[in-house]
């Protein structure tokens, strides 16, 4: 492959913007887990920051350590080494007492939900505003409101067999928020919901973020969910993390062959039913530069429009993979162009066209 | 035949009230000794090897000693509590002796088929642990533990019988001393379907009520 170089711009230097405000909110210091009568580590000097408001997302294969991890961080699941700084609070430093209080602060919704069956949606929500001795009207008030957020009011009243995955997914976090926390573990939650479904409670949480100002540190397998949701990514392998950044920025441009494995972007590729026809050099008149656009979230602009005046209208598009992620372009663009505008493409000004060009080869009777 | 009748009638009572005492106290004492024997597992709520050791070999004591067998070895117990070993009472104490560890057996069953996932979301909500007992555990196994308890009774009705025969009265008695010792057979078929009756219809409102309390 030839390589053009792309001129340098202010887009390249432009950095991840968090939506969160800066302040720290969970400190995760070299943090061990090891299960009795195991040899290896589950979770092995595992260091983290999550910010105050930033939804975090930590990504894995199953087994990875990642369950464990979420667990640490409301000490379901105690750590052989290390610490978890929430708040300036060590958690686990607290009492057996002091923790009950501790986790009436930190929400939490799961893969299977885990509601209650002898109860219904009201009283599963309206359970930990009692155990924790909140009187009946103040109980009363919060259950209603956060029916209403959660948009399940006409199913107060069902049992949680009579719901759908998406319905119990929403009583888990109405539950999860009872005590107005600042911090929402979100395990797996999504994984046991079909696609369409998954969606609408991405979106739920997102507005939970936006609305109520709650810290949200998820796990996953699913990358969709961290493309659609997260600010920030971690992914962990083998109970370490061993990549992490904006998810616009990992997203594009994986460092690790796990991340490209999970995040399995679109535009890595190459369609097939180009290779056949590629050379490494140009094969006689007819040959056409095959051309990769990339987009890694520097701030270029896909307008074909534009591509298309540069090339004089003489342009292929072969293949294309572009999405937003954080309102950023990521993806590629494979574009044929008749030899004479390959040079100008290369010289020509595409900083706010392309982050990154490429000649891949020609291809010859296409 | 009307005194049969009346010597039916009475006998029905005599078990009822033998049934309902013991199997009444057998949920007592049984209910928190499942309790007990669940959440003081390893990795439970309330971690005790020990008394989780000792709890459960008692339980496996009681149950493996037949019934019969019991009840004649109970005998100066028996005396000791309610004074004397003959009637209805007598046979209150080996009945409940026997049937509690049998309900707690399968009130256990119940409670530690509650899925874990229900304990762990109920700790990251900020549950104490009797919380948990109280408000997870119980409601959530509530529709085993009735079943269970209609098993005991149906347990509880035949072993009256075998009571009744060494003296306690009741249905047994009545086809012991009848049915058996003089070979009258309309009475030992009378008793025969007054007990296939009874334990029909506890059977027909055990699984209703289980039922209706089973929201899964």
């Amino acid at each position: 492959m030839v390589s053009l170089s792309l001129p340098e711009t202010e887009a390249t230097a432009r950095t991840a913007a968090p939506r969160a405000s800066g302040k720290i909110h969970v400190t995760i210091d070299a943090l061990s887990k090891r299960y009795p009568g195991q040899q290896a580590d589950a979770l092995h000097n595992v260091s983290l920051s999550i910010q105050q408001g930033e939804i975090f997302g930590i990504i894995g294969r199953s087994g990875a350590g990642k369950s464990t991890l979420i667990r640490c961080l409301n000490r379901l699941e105690a750590p052989t080494a290390g610490r978890v700084v929430i708040d300036g609070t060590d958690i686990s430093a607290l009492s057996a007492r002091q923790l009950v209080a501790w986790r009436r602060r930190t929400g939490m919704i799961f893969q299977h939900f885990n509601l209650l069956s002898a109860k219904t949606v009201r009283q599963n929500i309206e359970l930990p505003l009692k155990v924790a001795g909140v009187p009946a009207a103040a109980r009363a008030r919060k259950v209603d409101e956060l029916l209403a957020l959660v948009g399940l009011e006409a199913r107060q009243h069902a049992w949680p067999a009579q719901l759908s995955g998406g319905q119990k997914q929403r009583v888990g976090i109405a539950r999860a928020l009872v005590h107005d926390p600042e911090l929402l573990l979100c395990d797996e939650a999504t994984s046991a919901l079909d696609p369409e479904t998954t969606r609408a409670i991405l979106a739920l949480l997102k507005k939970i973020n936006q609305q109520r100002h709650i810290t949200i540190v998820l796990i996953t397998h699913e990358m969709d969910v961290v493309h659609d949701l997260c600010h920030t990514v971690a992914v962990i392998d083998q109970g370490q993390i061993i990549e992490r950044g904006p998810v616009w920025q990992v997203y594009s441009e994986p460092r690790e062959e796990t991340t490209r494995q999970l995040l399995n972007p679109e535009y890595q590729r190459l369609p097939e039913n180009i290779a056949p026809y590629l050379s490494e050099r140009r094969q006689n008149r007819r040959s056409r530069a095959l051309v990769r656009l990339r987009y890694n979230g520097q701030g270029a602009h896909p307008d074909l429009g534009a591509l298309a005046t540069l090339a004089s209208g003489e342009i292929t598009v072969v293949y294309s993979a572009i999405e937003w992620v954080q309102n950023r372009a990521i993806g590629q663009l494979l574009l044929l162009l008749d030899a004479k505008h390959e040079a100008q493409f290369a010289q020509r000004q595409l900083a706010n066209l392309a982050d990154r060009l490429e000649v891949v080869g020609y291809v010859t009777d296409y | 035949m009307s005194l049969t009748i009346e010597r039916l009638w009475s006998g029905l009572l005599d078990t009822l009230l033998m049934v309902g005492v013991s199997s009444l106290l057998a949920f007592a004492l049984g209910l928190p000794m499942a309790v007990i024997l669940v959440v003081s597992g390893r990795d439970a709520l309330f971690p005790s090897p020990t008394l989780n050791r000792v709890l459960g070999w008692v339980v496996n004591l009681f149950r493996s000693v037949p019934f019969l067998i019991l009840m004649v070895a109970l005998i100066p117990f028996t005396r000791w509590v309610v004074g004397t070993t003959y009637g209805v009472w007598a046979a209150v104490v080996p009945l409940t002796l026997a049937a509690t560890p049998f309900f707690a057996r399968i009130a256990e069953v119940s409670l530690r088929e509650v899925d874990k996932g229900l304990t762990e979301a109920a700790q990251a909500m900020g549950f104490h642990r009797w919380h948990i007992v109280w408000h997870v555990l119980l409601p959530e196994a509530r529709p085993g533990i009735v079943s269970g308890f209609t098993i005991t009774l149906v347990t509880m009705i035949n072993a009256s019988a075998m009571a009744g025969a060494i003296g306690a009265g009741g249905l047994g008695d009545l086809a012991y001393r009848y049915g058996y010792q003089r070979f009258d057979m309309q009475v030992m078929l009378t008793v025969i379907v007054v007990l296939v009756a009874l334990v029909t219809l506890l059977q027909l409102c055990g699984d209703r009520l289980s039922r209706r309390l089973n929201h899964r």
